[in-house]
């Protein structure tokens, strides 16, 4: 075993009657790691979190914290805490939330305020600790969560999809928040996320889970570039090509997919980039348009399937795009297998891992 | 008719003159029902909390027998006490027949599956994620188990006004194990079926005032105090 770990986990087995929700799962989690458990919903990850939060026991297999073995919960129960995928809180004022586990703690008054304080700061939510905080929306509660989680300072710190759900300002405040204590903080993170974008996009490690075993473990942007395909639609992934981007030097890149196709994308990175364009980004049209979209790709229909809500049109552009349109539109159109059609999008709408 | 309005008009009297004899009845009653409605809480608070957080083999059977006791005849509960308590009695040692406290462990009693029952909903009604919630926060068991009873304030609370309520009203076991002895065991319940019998109607009625203000007063106090928290 390698003497600096700070978390081990070993042949850990986690069963539910007949169900293997774990099967032999082994993780090195290095001091001051970042690490992506990614896979899809029913995967594991949520247990396996569970598990080394001590709030579920194992079937069997163990837990090593710096070196010693888990026994009871106890030890990692201080070093350790949790931010749960569905915001829960107290039923108390936001204050008392941030300020529970300080209070276990036996710190002072002022140690409890000033922390307190801070933590509300980093999420955003000063002002707010007299509220009540099962009055607040989702995302506030997810933040009072990553407050009340932050204000520990832990040494471990453990995300179960805390930005699943949630509204885009809330999810961008978490996100910069979790790289921020993770870099600067200087605390070690396991983030269980199905989005491999976003698990792309905070850098470090990353672990794929699927069917309670992990199969992958590595750096989170070789990984990536390396499982485009199947392994991306997992989570309804659609739209994910692998490419060269060639900066621009206007913050854009151009980047190829294969000879005769490009795609113009805000970002920095330059090299070899995973791209990704959600499926509601993106205007189908009969006729070319003049628009300040950078995106127009023309390309035939191969695939439409009628779901609940709206039409899933899979286009052939050169790659096979995935888009989605209301039915209104879809009659309106009058779209059949072979349509000509142009797929247009902004460039700002091309997310690059 | 003219007997009930004068029954009333006399029933006032004797509640706004403060008479004596209303007024220790009244006290006695309180007294005895909350002395057993402490006791069934101190056995209720941590036996719900018990069932109400824990799984285990056998919980639908436990909280079936909680539930199947709700509805125990009082009379039938004052018989099974009289045998206990009275000299020949298991517990006849402990000399509680005719006693206040004699009624009040009876209450208890029969009170106590009561609040069982409601405290372990009102504690199956929380979050379960609220005690891993705890847990991950650094609580203990104990202390998971508190913030969980927390969360819970509000039901816990309908628990014990209800039992308090069911044992203020009751008649059996104060009649049975207290037998209605002036000035010693009298209270609210036992009077008012005594002396409506006896045809003081007026005595009847402004003690059954009484029993319904009381009644309703602990609700609206305890539902005031739990909205403001």
């Amino acid at each position: 075993m390698n003497p600096v770990s700070l978390l081990e986990t070993r042949d850990l087995v986690k069963r539910y009657d007949d169900v293997v929700a774990l099967d032999g799962v082994n993780l090195e989690i290095e001091q001051g790691d970042f690490l992506a458990l990614v896979g899809p919903n029913g995967s594991g990850k949520t247990t396996l979190l569970r598990i080394i939060a001590a709030i579920e026991p194992s079937t069997s297999g163990e837990i090593y914290y710096r070196g010693k073995i888990v026994e009871g919960s106890e030890m990692l129960r201080r070093a350790t805490t949790m931010v749960f995928q569905k915001a829960v809180v107290f039923s108390r004022s936001v204050y008392d939330n941030v300020a529970y586990g300080l209070r276990l703690r036996k710190m002072s008054k002022a140690e409890v305020d000033s922390r307190v304080g801070e933590a509300l700061r980093q999420v955003e939510l000063d002002g707010f600790e007299r509220r009540n905080a099962r009055k607040l929306s989702g995302g506030e509660q997810q933040r009072v969560s990553l407050a009340r989680a932050i204000a520990l300072d832990v040494e471990l710190l453990l995300l179960d999809e805390p930005t699943a759900n949630l509204d885009p300002r809330s999810s961008a405040i978490m996100e910069r928040i979790i790289s921020w204590i993770n870099r600067e903080g200087g605390a070690t993170i396991v983030l269980a996320t199905h989005n491999l974008l976003q698990a792309g996009n905070f850098g470090g490690k990353l672990a794929l889970l699927m069917n309670g075993k992990l199969t992958q473990v590595g750096g989170a942007d070789q990984l990536l570039r390396s499982l485009v395909g199947p392994m991306w639609r997992f989570a309804g992934h659609e739209n994910i090509f692998l490419g060269e981007a060639v900066p621009e030097g206007d913050g854009t890149a151009l980047i190829s997919l294969q000879d005769d196709l490009k795609l113009v994308a805000v970002t920095p990175r330059k090299g070899k980039v995973v791209a990704q364009v959600r499926p509601e980004d993106i205007i189908v049209s009969l006729a070319p348009i003049s628009s300040s979209a950078r995106n127009v790709l023309r390309g035939k229909v191969i695939g439409i399937t009628d779901q609940e809500s709206s039409v899933m049109v899979r286009v052939d552009a050169g790659k096979e795009f995935v888009v989605r349109i209301t039915h209104k539109s879809f009659r309106e159109m009058s779209l059949t297998l072979g349509t000509s059609v142009y797929l247009i999008f902004k460039a700002s709408a091309v997310e690059v891992v | 008719m003219d007997a009930i309005i004068e029954g009333l008009e006399k029933a006032l009297q004797l509640i706004v003159s403060g008479d004596p004899e209303v007024l220790n009845i009244s006290a006695r009653s309180l007294l005895v029902s909350g002395t057993a409605t402490l006791l069934a809480a101190a056995v209720s608070l941590p036996l719900g909390l018990a069932i109400g957080v824990r799984s285990f083999r056998g919980k639908r059977i436990v909280r079936g027998v909680f539930n199947a006791l709700l509805g125990i005849p009082t009379v039938a509960l004052g018989v099974i006490l009289y045998l206990f308590f009275s000299r020949s009695g298991p517990l006849g040692f402990l000399h509680l027949m005719y006693t206040t406290l004699g009624i009040a462990l009876g209450q208890a009693v029969l009170i106590t599956p009561i609040a069982v029952s409601f405290i372990t909903s009102a504690i199956e009604s929380v979050d379960p994620e609220i005690r891993h919630l705890a847990r991950t926060l650094g609580a203990g068991e104990t202390e998971a188990s508190f913030a969980v009873l927390r969360e819970s304030a509000s039901g816990v609370a309908l628990a014990i006004i209800a039992s308090f309520n069911r044992a203020v009203a009751e008649l059996g076991i104060a009649l049975m194990i207290g037998g209605n002895i002036r000035g010693l065991t009298r209270v609210l319940t036992t009077a008012i079926a005594i002396e409506t019998g006896r045809g003081e109607l007026a005595l009847g009625i402004a003690l059954a005032i009484i029993l319904l203000l009381l009644v309703t007063a602990v609700t609206i106090v305890t539902s005031v105090v739990g909205r403001r928290r």
